[in-house]
């Protein structure tokens, strides 16, 4: 049985999410058999032949020309129509913002169960199993299907991107659906893009977060200069983009974002529950907070119990130190 | 103009969550239950929306056990109009199941605007909007952080947050939308709102849900993170910081 993946794009480009899901695809595919298919959907090829390496054997390419943006009811058939062509028992989506609105309108067309923001697969019994955080991380919950094929969505940055192998250039097979977006009743009129060079929280490979021991929103110029040290995405705890410090897209934990970095550095964040929720499966974690029972040094790799205003421009000169030495 | 928010009762994001003896499910014990926030945004942009265009209704509607009619008074005390209680036996049903029993409502409603939050925040499934709009074949917009509906009511526009940006959305109604945080200030009940919710009527009916489309295997806590330990107090534990990052955990 084959395992059908989708092969995200933006921008002409084959995102990294759609590589990590290529490579659990690929692991998979050791267990269940079968060939390993991507499907795309995209104003042009984005170089999918490259994919071969990645592990997919073929690959199949719906074009329109309103493909250039997410196109969700258009995209949503280009899926419909692979599922119907290759059959496969596994159709793998990133968790991807696309993938988060694409994955759900697929199951829905199919009338199959979709295993969203998934951490880890694996197969028991010849049975998918898929293990997914829930309350934001505070438990995991481990799902079955009762039908096929089982639709599952991958957590960004928690798999790993498929290693390069020896495979050949894989056929790149157009997919011929039916899509007029007049009828589809919704368009990106244009997408807005935020600070330029920003990278996501949810992508970051290493985030520093303030919290409300700053004192004030002025004081994120400190995380700001020691996120550009360590080339690092700002984040910050729900108590102070309640506050108005900083835009609700900055906040990390439960009704923010739950992220996963290698490093974590939290700056004068206490850690209450719902923050924790949100960070505790980043690989390290740092704490510094002046309060020594601060909860967020239970879940802290590194402590430094200190003022922040005197650590992190110390510890900031010392990154750039790091840099300068190379 | 008819508009329904579709709300959740979840168990408040204080919640320590421990396991049912059953092994899949939230012990329900000592938990407080709370309306799902990010609905409280869905809400209060179907209340403005109402109180801009002078008139219209706002009906709350939600799927669960006899306990979620509590949640359906503080929708009520925030000033929707009337509610619908999709009545199940209260088991945690799964997302397909829930699009399922709510697109089977909303077909007999003619409502422009269908209302949910982006996510809840038991299950963080963000799975149910998509699929009721599929299933009505009406368009959708998901993690909406701003919306403009035009003078007509026939579109609207909504932004809606992707990674490192926004995707500006023009949609044509009846449609479908889901809201992120930061779309407005959801209002607090007023004590006048919560005595006129006592009389608002909540109406009541019986669902079968369909066969589930996922089955839990398994509900259980992540693994503890294994104790770390204090490098050092202030600005003099920066040059140990750094070597353990460097050195050990290999993070710079």
């Amino acid at each position: 049985m084959a395992i059908l993946v989708f092969i995200e794009q933006k921008g002409g480009l084959v995102r990294t999410v759609a590589r990590e899901a290529l490579g659990e695809a690929v692991r998979l595919a050791a267990t269940l058999g079968g060939p390993v298919v991507g499907v795309c959907a995209a104003a042009a090829d984005p170089g999918l032949a490259a994919l071969g390496e990645a592990g997919a054997s073929e690959l199949l390419l719906a074009t329109h020309a309103s493909f250039g943006h997410y196109e969700p009811a258009g995209y949503a058939r280009a899926v419909v129509a692979a599922v119907e062509k290759v059959k496969p028992a596994v159709v793998l989506f990133s968790a991807s913002a696309m993938g988060r609105d694409l994955a759900p309108r697929v199951a829905a067309r199919l009338g199959v169960g979709l295993a969203a923001d998934c951490t880890a697969l694996a197969v028991e019994g010849g049975r998918l199993i898929a293990s997914r955080p829930v309350y934001a991380g505070k438990a995991v919950q481990r799902v079955a299907f009762t039908g096929a094929p089982a639709l599952v969505s991958l957590r960004p940055k928690v798999f790993a991107p498929a290693p390069a192998q020896n495979g050949g250039a894989p056929a790149v097979t157009p997919l011929a659906i039916e899509h007029d977006p007049a009828a589809a009743r919704a368009r990106v009129l244009e997408v807005r893009t935020g600070s330029a060079g920003k990278v996501d929280l949810t992508e970051a490979e290493i985030i520093v977060s303030g919290g409300r021991g700053l004192k004030g929103p002025e004081n994120f110029a400190m995380i700001e200069a020691l996120a550009a040290a360590l080339g690092a995405t700002v984040g910050a705890s729900r108590a102070v983009v309640d506050a108005g410090w900083r835009p609700h897209g900055d906040q990390v934990g439960q009704t923010g974002k739950t992220v996963s970095p290698k490093l974590y550095v939290a700056v004068a964040i206490s850690g209450a529950i719902q923050h924790l929720a949100g960070m505790s499966s980043s690989r390290c974690i740092v704490a510094i907070n002046k309060d020594p029972d601060a909860p967020i040094f239970k879940v802290a790799d590194f402590g430094v119990v200190g003022d922040a205003f005197e650590v992190v421009p110390a510890l900031t000169e010392a990154v750039k130190a790091l840099n300068a030495r190379g | 103009m008819l508009q329904v928010v579709c709300i959740k009762q979840v168990a408040d994001t204080e919640t320590r969550v421990k396991v049912a003896s059953d092994g899949r499910t939230l012990d329900p014990t000592a938990v407080t239950w709370i309306l799902n926030p990010y609905d409280e945004f869905a809400i209060e942009q179907a209340l403005r929306i109402r109180e801009a265009a002078g008139g219209g209704e706002v009906v709350v509607l939600s799927l669960g056990g006899a306990g979620v009619q509590t949640t359906l008074r503080n929708a009520l005390a925030m000033g929707a109009d009337r509610a619908i209680h999709l009545k199940t036996d209260g088991a945690p049903p799964e997302p397909l199941q829930v699009a399922r029993a709510i697109a089977a409502e909303l077909k007999g409603l003619d409502a422009r605007l269908l209302w949910f939050g982006k996510q809840a925040v038991d299950d963080d499934a963000a799975q149910v909007p998509p699929m009721v709009a599929e299933l009505l074949g009406h368009p959708c917009v998901t993690v909406v952080a701003a919306i403009t509906l035009s003078a007509d009511a026939t579109q609207a526009v909504a932004e809606r947050e992707v990674e490192g940006g926004r995707e500006v959305v023009e949609v044509t109604l009846p449609a479908v939308l889901s809201a992120e945080k930061g779309l407005n200030e959801p209002r607090f009940a007023s004590l006048k709102g919560i005595m006129a919710a006592k009389k608002k009527p909540i109406d009541e009916k019986a669902v079968t849900l369909a066969p589930p489309a996922l089955e839990v295997v398994s509900l259980a806590l992540p693994a503890a993170r294994s104790p770390g330990r204090i490098v050092g107090q202030g600005a003099a534990a920066v040059p140990e910081l750094v070597r353990v990052l460097r050195e050990e955990a290999k993070v710079i």
